[in-house]
């Protein structure tokens, strides 16, 4: 290897561009702004993208959702009160999950209150064959019926009282529509001695004080249930003009209590359908997609209203944090020096006061409505955070040429602030303002499972509160905490996700990392 | 010397914050109608009237024959002298159970369990946390690495309520593996007769709260407090030392021949540990806050529950003097943070201009 090999002779050289003059070529590419640059970077962050649509669901839920559903958050039916989640297409097809069911593990007597309700309304309580299972307790052998449980059908039939006037047009309905509301009335003289079941309207049959007063039921030969209804004593105009299935003598169908009130034994499936028919709000018969609460209302329409204040609250707040905030928080960036200082040993102070303590003070104070009390707890503390981060941002920039070169050319300090400097701090603010709303959603909730708010005010209710409910029935009714509990998980996930993308796409200085 | 004089000028900031906050939280409290009818009638209601009377929140009024507020600075006097003298920070009247007891020595009876089952949950949390966060940086961007952060995003977003609930009723009540909620201690006395545990009202009584029973009953609250701290650990240590990882000063460790282990917990962790250090030494000052929501689920009879219920009925010396407790711990813990920085990282110069 000798250094000549590599020598090339000096003719080979030619000059790339001899007797042109070279020209900075035209930029071919459209610039991107800061704005359409952070919304390419978000969109490219698929985690964020399904986040937000996911926000966008629960917020549709939120506002249409108590529009789409004829039930109100002031409608409640105890009688209705725990029955478990039904979609008509698992009902339908006989799925056991959402179908209105419920597993139960039950004694024989138990189980025959409810082949009893089946048996009189002639619709399915029971909704699968029962399995029997032995088991020792206290050196006795007890048989537990497994079975499934229609729980809406197993409301079987109730004892209103009624007025005369009331009874004859419930009569009227019942010929119009050819539909039996009215059940027979049992004879007071037969039904259950026990203390428990003397008001239990499902009990139509013969029984006998049992063993520890509770009742026992009495069978006839076959093993059937013998009926205790009243035979018809004549008075005729308050005895229903339809039969009994299958029977040819008139029962008798009310029984006068004091005043002009009669003790009626409705079937309640169609007696609430009955009711609801006259108040013409469109409710049909009961189906409730996420089930009731102990109180009998729709946990749907709970869920749905409750979110909705929620999201109010939340975009409401963090709109006034945005201003207040902004504002504060550039006079304190932007003037410095003894004005800042002030200014942020004021926000400090109003940063340190635990939230619970305002608002519980607000709450000895003022004797309004607790959801003006969380918006005005919201307004009085909240903007803190947000005047800290523009006061960041003005530090940052105003020191700035451009700063200086606006202000040399003689821009008023509003202009320079809000013209000028505000701009550049917009991205941060966006992202803090939607992080807001998940924190106060959170607040709003937590305040309200704690009690310490309380917005169940007939037609409002909070999804915390719904979630301190179903709390009290975690063992027995699992539903009325599950969907509430899946709300508010999904939304502060989604929120994170989605503030944080909103954080990435922000931060210029993350610009191609994430290749 | 420097570091002194911005110690002092901190604390006495805080001292002012706190001050400003507590008296205004008087007076507000103050400036309410005072009530008598928690109290209710009888005997026992005439002497808690009489100590209300005696600590000066009120007297009677020769004219109308009703209690009237005395003037408030008065009893901002009195109750500053009270509180420093004798320690007293005067009684309970609305709460039925705590009627005419000292605030203080309630408070000190409920402050165990609070206490125990912070302790528990962070010294599980912090050792957990901390090594997954560690595991997830070394694994970066491999599948270990995206189950841990997608686990460490779920628990840190869904709400402490809901995943209480959920670990209540799958384990405990489903598969009946712990106790439902925290044992109460005359429960605790029946379940150790030999032992000769006593209840001494007005007292710490730390000996009932070390036994296993307890201890198992504290376990499903113990566990809700600490997943979320876990998953902020995890979150923080992976972040801070995916970046120290990434540093030059690794690639010089590894260019003069330290192993890979060597390298990352000699050098990475210990850089990577200055911001996560600072919120371990914050949430020991904080045990003794605890959580409103796990006192409410679980039961437990702590500093919170018995807040809420301070709340609740209107008990305001108990109001006061709670508030001015998770007020003090909440400054304190947010002083401890920002002091301990300097004290880890002798490069961050404490409140340089």
């Amino acid at each position: 290897m000798r250094a000549e090999e590599y020598q090339i002779s000096r003719e080979k050289f030619v000059l790339h561009s001899a007797g042109q003059r070279l020209h900075d070529e035209k930029l071919e590419t459209k610039p991107v702004s800061y704005l359409r640059d952070a919304f390419n970077r978000f969109a490219r962050n698929k985690a964020s993208i399904a986040a937000g649509i996911i926000i966008a669901i629960l917020f549709l839920f939120a506002m249409i959702g108590p529009m789409v559903t004829p039930y109100k958050v002031a409608d409640e039916d105890a009688s209705y009160a725990y029955v478990t989640p039904r979609n008509g297409f698992f009902y339908e097809h006989g799925i056991p999950f959402w179908d209105g069911g419920r597993n139960m593990g039950v004694t024989e007597a138990s189980y025959s209150l409810y082949r009893g309700i089946q048996e009189e309304t002639g619709r399915t309580v029971i909704m699968s064959e029962p399995e029997i299972r032995k088991e020792e307790y206290m050196g006795k052998t007890i048989s537990y019926y497994d079975f499934r449980l229609d729980t809406y059908n197993a409301v079987g039939v109730r004892f209103v009282l009624l007025k005369h006037a009331e009874y004859i047009a419930l009569q009227q309905y019942q010929d119009e529509q050819n539909i039996q509301v009215i059940f027979p009335i049992t004879d007071p003289a037969l039904r259950p001695e026990a203390e428990q079941d003397k008001t239990n309207a499902n009990i139509w049959y013969r029984t006998k004080l049992g063993a520890g007063r509770k009742t026992a039921i009495v069978y006839d030969d076959n093993g059937d249930f013998i009926p205790i209804y009243q035979a018809d004593n004549g008075r005729d105009e308050y005895t229903s003009r339809m039969y009994w299935e299958g029977d040819e003598k008139l029962y008798n169908y009310a029984e006068p209590k004091d005043g002009d009130m009669w003790n009626v034994r409705v079937d309640y499936r169609e007696y609430y359908r009955y009711l609801h028919y006259k108040a013409g709000d469109g409710i049909e018969y009961p189906s409730f997609l996420l089930g009731t609460n102990n109180a009998g209302k729709d946990l749907f329409v709970c869920l749905a209203s409750g979110a909705r204040f929620s999201f109010l609250l939340a975009i409401i707040v963090a709109s006034v944090n945005l201003f207040v905030g902004a504002i504060y928080g550039a006079i304190e960036g932007y003037y410095g020096g003894k004005t800042d200082l002030i200014m942020e040993r004021i926000v400090d102070i109003l940063a340190s006061i635990p939230f619970i303590i305002v608002i519980t003070l607000l709450k000895y104070h003022y004797d309004v409505s607790h959801a003006i009390i969380l918006f005005i707890a919201f307004f009085l503390t909240g903007w803190t955070g947000m005047a800290a981060s523009t006061r960041m941002q003005f530090y940052r920039f105003k020191n700035q040429e451009y700063v200086l070169v606006a202000r040399t050319l003689g821009a008023k300090d509003s202009r320079v602030m809000f013209k000028h400097i505000f701009p550049n701090a917009i991205g941060t603010l966006i992202t803090r303002s939607v992080l807001v709303i998940p924190g106060v959603i959170f607040t709003e909730t937590s305040l309200s499972y704690l009690g310490i708010i309380n917005l169940n005010t007939g037609s409002l209710t909070s999804v915390g509160t719904l979630l301190a409910t179903g709390q009290a029935y975690l063992f027995t009714y699992p539903h009325m905490i599950l969907f509430p509990s899946v709300f508010i998980s999904l939304l502060m996930l989604s929120f994170n996700l989605f503030g944080n993308g909103l954080r990435d796409a922000f931060n210029p200085s993350l610009r191609g990392t994430e290749e | 010397m420097y570091m002194f004089k911005y110690i002092c000028k901190r604390i006495s900031l805080m001292l002012v914050t706190f001050t400003i906050i507590f008296i205004t939280c008087f007076v507000l409290v103050k400036l309410l109608p005072v009530s008598t009818s928690g109290v209710g009638v009888g005997e026992d209601a005439n002497k808690i009237i009489a100590q209300m009377v005696s600590r000066g929140y009120m007297r009677l009024d020769e004219v109308t024959g009703q209690y009237v507020n005395t003037p408030i600075v008065e009893q901002l006097g009195r109750y500053l002298r009270r509180i420093f003298l004798e320690g007293d920070f005067g009684i309970g009247f609305n709460m039925p159970e705590y009627r005419g007891r000292e605030v203080w020595s309630v408070f000190i009876e409920k402050l165990p369990p609070t206490i125990l089952i912070n302790i528990y949950s962070s010294l599980m949390a912090v050792p957990i946390g901390i090594a997954l966060g560690i595991f997830a940086a070394l694994k970066k961007n491999k599948w270990q690495d995206h189950l841990i952060s997608t686990l460490v995003m779920v628990f840190i977003s869904v709400p402490t309520f809901v995943y209480a609930s959920l670990l209540l009723f799958i384990v405990c009540f489903k598969l009946s593996l712990l106790p439902l909620g925290v044992m109460s201690l005359p429960d605790v006395i029946a379940a150790y007769p030999g032992k000769g545990y006593q209840y001494i009202p007005g007292e710490f009584n730390w000996s009932l709260y070390f036994n296993k029973n307890m201890f198992l009953s504290m376990l499903p609250a113990v566990f809700s407090m600490s997943f979320g701290s876990i998953a902020g650990y995890a979150r923080g240590t992976r972040a801070e030392l995916t970046e120290v990882l990434t540093s030059e000063f690794m690639l010089l460790a590894r260019t003069k021949g330290l192993t890979k282990s060597q390298a990352t917990v000699r050098h990475a962790l210990r850089n990577a540990m200055v911001p996560i250090f600072p919120s371990i030494i914050g949430e020991f000052v904080s045990v003794l806050s605890g959580s409103l929501i796990i006192e409410k689920i679980f039961q437990i009879p702590g500093v919170g529950g018995l807040y809420l219920s301070a709340i609740n009925s209107r008990d305001y010396d108990f109001f006061m003097m709670l508030s001015g407790f998770y007020l003090l711990v909440s400054l304190l813990a947010g002083l401890v943070i920002d002091l301990s920085y300097g004290f880890i990282d002798p490069r961050i110069r404490m409140g340089a201009k």
